[in-house]
Formats: C-alpha cells, structure tokens, sequence
C-alpha cells in the first residue's frame, strides 16, 4: 500500500513500574511521554498529535480522556485520537497516526497508556451498566476471565485443545522474562505449576491469566524525513490492520475466531510479507487463550492447530515464531491496554534492545493488540 | 452481607421481552418482512434493516455453544454463588443468549448439549431466562 514504510516508530518508553500505590495513573503517562520523546531526542514541543484512551477508573480520566491527558501533558495537539478499542487501542492509535502523519495532516505523534490496575481498583469483573445491551449479561455473573474461559471451553471442545497446551504458553512467556529485571514475575514455572494453580474460570487457571500492573508505556511517531535527524534507530511501519467484533457473549459470532484474522490479513497485505518473514511476534496475552487464538487468527498455523503448534517449541526463542519476548502480559506487564507495550518491545528487538530475550538480528517485528472480550483487535507490522 | 444483584433497566424497546420472562416466557423479535429471529431488540432486523418487528414466543429449546465454571469473582453480588456456571446458549430459533447453567451437574456440561430455557426469580418482580440440561 502506498504509505508502507514511511513512518516510522522513533521513540519507546516503558514504565518499569509494576505496584504504584497513592500515584495517578496520569503522572505515570507523563512519565511515560517524556521518556519516549527523550529517546527519540525530541521534547514536548515538537509534538502536534496525542493519541491516548483512559476511560476506565484506573487509568484516572473522568471525562474526556484525551484532553484531561493533554490538559495534564500542556500540550495542545491538532492530531488527536482517543479510539476505545480496549486493549488493541494503542496499536490502533498508532496505525492512525500512521496514517496520518503519510497524509501530511500531523508530523510528531505520541501514544501513550497508563493505568493503575493493581492500585486503583481492578474490578474488571462489574459490568458498567445494566441499562441496553448491558441488561442481557447483567444478571449472570460476568467476569473478565470466564468471558476468555468461554473461547478456550470451545476451542478444546472443537479441536482438542488441552489444557497442558495453553499452560505452554504462560511458561514460554515467564521463561522469556527471566532476565527482565522490570518483569512481575520472573522464577520459572512449569505445565504442571500452572494446571497446580487455583482454576479461577474454569478451563483457565490463575497462571493462564496476565498480571495485574500499575504501569504505562508510550510511543513515538514520525515520517521518513523528521526519522533521519532522530537520534534513535527508525523501525518503520510496513503494515497495520484492525476489525472490530462483538462486546457481548450471545453476540460473538464465533468462540474460536477473533476480529485478528481480518486485522492481521490487512496489516500482511499492506506489509507485503509473508508470515514467514515474521522474525518475532509480540501477541496480546491477556490470557493463555488469547495467545493461542492470535496464532491461528495471524496465520501462523491453520485454525485448530494452535495447541500443537505451542507444544512444538515453536513460540520459543529458537523456534518458528518467537513470541512476547519481554515475559508478554503473562509475566511481566499487564495495567490494562497492554497494545502498548507489544509495540514497545517489537521495536526494541528490531533495534537489539529487548529487556527480555534479545533475538540475533531479527528485522521484521509483529505487534498485535486484542480488546474486550475478544471483541477488537489490531495489528502491525515493522521492520528496519 | 452479599450486594444485591444487578437488575436489568427495563426500557421502551425491551419492555416486553422482560415482561414476558417475569410471565416466564421468552419472546424473541421476529421480523415481519424477511422471518429472522434475532436477540438482543433493536428497533430493525439486523438481517433485513426492516423496521416492521413483532414478538413471539420461542420454544425455549436450543444448545450449550460453550460454558465457564466461575470459581472467582470480584463482584460481590455473585461472590456466593461459585461455583456457578456462565453460559451461552443458541435457540433452535436462531438467537443467542448469554445465561447461568442451572440444576445441571457440572461433570455433565458439554459443549453442544441440549439445554431447555428455564426462568429464575432474582429479586420481587424481577425473573430472568436461564438454562438447565435436557440430555
């Protein structure tokens, strides 16, 4: 597609907070905004776009997210975007921007994300409402975990999926963030560590669920020309995709499908690359689940293959497709929207600068971001 | 003590399917142009766009499309019920239905099994559709 590696990422930063009691998730963003502009060597007044989504009680906003964030930053963008697509949001943030900036409409954009889900009140198990929509599920007993345990009962019950297959992947993503000094969690842990672990929704155990983090991360975007007087090594966007599906149960139109397999055929289509080419994925882990479904929906291995797929060895740093190189959200980082920090550590293998498991030389990266209850997704890809 | 459970808001478009649970029936929209049934109301047919809609009554028959066992909440109003089942359900009219499992032992639940649409009264006046087991 026309604007395939003309914009490039030029700036990362990740809050190497995990527990930060009595801080507003706000200060963390700052942190976070300055600490990417410092690594890409601009400041908070080259910037013209923001892109950010806090509409959720730990992430600090009340309002309107994006200008109490700007407000807060004392920047005022013309290029904003504060698209709520959960978890997926800031890979889709960053895909606009993209975009955006290959129009000619913004020049300097950052994404940022905070929140504060281990201090601020992580109750990701209350519906927000029992008016419309809401009213169907309200009555049930929703929680975060048993709407993912519902895609992982079906999974097994179509394709044999076992449970030792998804427990594969928690222990592929806590063996990658062994040397992460900034990672939750960082001792290995086993198939049988994680089958031994309390069944919190079942078929999904704790360690099939991420982490619970305060902590935040942003990004830096920038065309071809503002890249070459950066000091930081470009990593330029090939391609990028979202597609949104359903937020309620009775409404998904498939347990085993996710929206990613129309965002990752957009984002291969726009890159040009085969999935082959694909050096390291860095794929949301909210759940062991999640991961399994990416791999599938990402053309990684056909649908129903995933668990054999895990088993093989092939997520690990030596196999096929490593993936979360960094511990993913499994082991080290998780406040919220982790999208985030997918992008981060997809451009800090292509640079040689992952905290986690360094890969030797890798020059094509995919970050993929998944939303709600399986509900969004988005996808890019990058390369140097 | 445990926090009282959500209720669902009754509004315009939903008034009789909530009324019609209360009465422990369970009424579906049906489009009148092109015959789909579909759940949850809107005011056209998300097959058609036809805006003519009647209710009618569903046999109550249908399958588990899949399941969860909650073990752990953080919402206290359903704190006390784990083990409970979260479910969804596909009528043999077509729609989809978030529920609980109820009066079915867990070690039968099965993806795919046959489940009837049962109704549970959570507070005065107020009764929801569940499903229960026919296997």
């Amino acid at each position: 597609m026309g604007w395939s590696g003309e914009v490039a990422v030029a700036g990362v930063y990740e809050s190497p907070r995990r527990k930060a009691p009595g801080v507003h998730p706000f200060q963390i963003q700052a942190e976070c905004v300055l600490g990417a502009l410092d690594d890409a060597g601009l400041s908070l007044s080259d910037v013209d776009g923001f892109c950010t989504s806090a509409s959720s009680p730990g992430e600090g906003a009340g309002w309107m997210d994006i200008c109490e964030v700007t407000e807060y930053l004392g920047i005022e963008p013309t290029f904003v975007d504060g698209t709520d697509t959960g978890g997926a949001a800031p890979i889709a943030h960053a895909g606009h921007a993209a975009a955006a900036i290959a129009a000619g409409m913004t020049d300097v954009v950052v994404v940022s994300y905070a929140g504060c889900s281990y201090s601020g009140g992580g109750d990701f198990d209350s519906l927000p409402s029992t008016w419309g929509p809401w009213s169907y599920e309200a009555p049930y007993g929703f929680t975060t975990v048993a709407s993912y345990a519902v895609a992982a009962q079906r999974h097994m019950h179509d394709f044999g999926t076992t449970p030792e297959q998804l427990a594969a992947i928690a222990v592929q993503c806590r063996a990658n963030a062994g040397p992460n000094p900034d990672a939750r969690y960082r001792d290995p842990i086993t198939v049988d560590d994680v089958l031994a672990s309390p069944m919190i929704a079942a078929p999904l155990h704790r360690n099939d669920c991420c982490v619970v983090t305060d902590s935040g991360g942003a990004v830096v975007l920038v065309g071809k020309e503002r890249a070459a007087d950066l000091r930081s090594k470009p990593a330029w966007v090939l391609g990028v995709g979202e597609a949104v599906g359903a937020m309620r149960m009775s409404q998904m139109r498939s347990f085993t499908e996710t929206p990613g397999a129309a965002s990752g055929r957009r984002a291969f289509e726009m890159a040009g690359v085969g999935r082959d080419a694909i050096d390291c994925a860095q794929l949301y882990d909210s759940f062991t689940i999640t991961v399994l479904l990416a791999l599938e929906d990402l053309g990684f291995c056909s649908k129903g293959e995933g668990g054999p797929f895990v088993e093989s060895g092939a997520i690990a740093p030596d196999g096929a497709l490593p993936i979360n190189t960094d511990g993913g959200g499994l082991s080290s980082n998780h406040p919220g929207r982790r999208g985030v920090f997918a992008l981060i550590e997809a451009v800090r293998q292509l640079r040689g600068e992952s905290p986690g498991v360094q890969l030797s030389d890798p020059r094509v990266a995919l970050a993929h971001g998944c939303g709600g209850q399986l509900t969004a997704t988005a996808t890019m890809i990058l390369g140097v | 003590m445990a926090a009282a459970k959500p209720v669902p808001t009754v509004d315009e478009l939903n008034r009789p399917y909530w009324e019609g649970a209360r009465d422990q029936r369970l009424l579906l929209q049906r489009c009148v142009s092109c015959g789909h049934h579909q759940f949850y109301p809107r005011p056209f047919c998300l097959a058609c766009a036809g805006t003519d809609l009647e209710w009618v009554e569903a046999t109550r028959a249908g399958r588990l499309v899949t399941f969860a066992v909650v073990h752990r909440t953080a919402d206290q109003a359903f704190a006390g019920d784990v083990p409970y089942v979260f479910a969804v359900v596909e009528l043999d009219e077509g729609p989809r239905l978030t529920v609980t499992v109820v009066d079915t032992p867990l070690d039968t639940l099965r993806c795919d099994m046959p489940v009837m649409i049962v109704f549970t009264e959570i507070a005065p006046d107020v009764t929801v559709p569940n499903a229960r087991g026919t296997a």
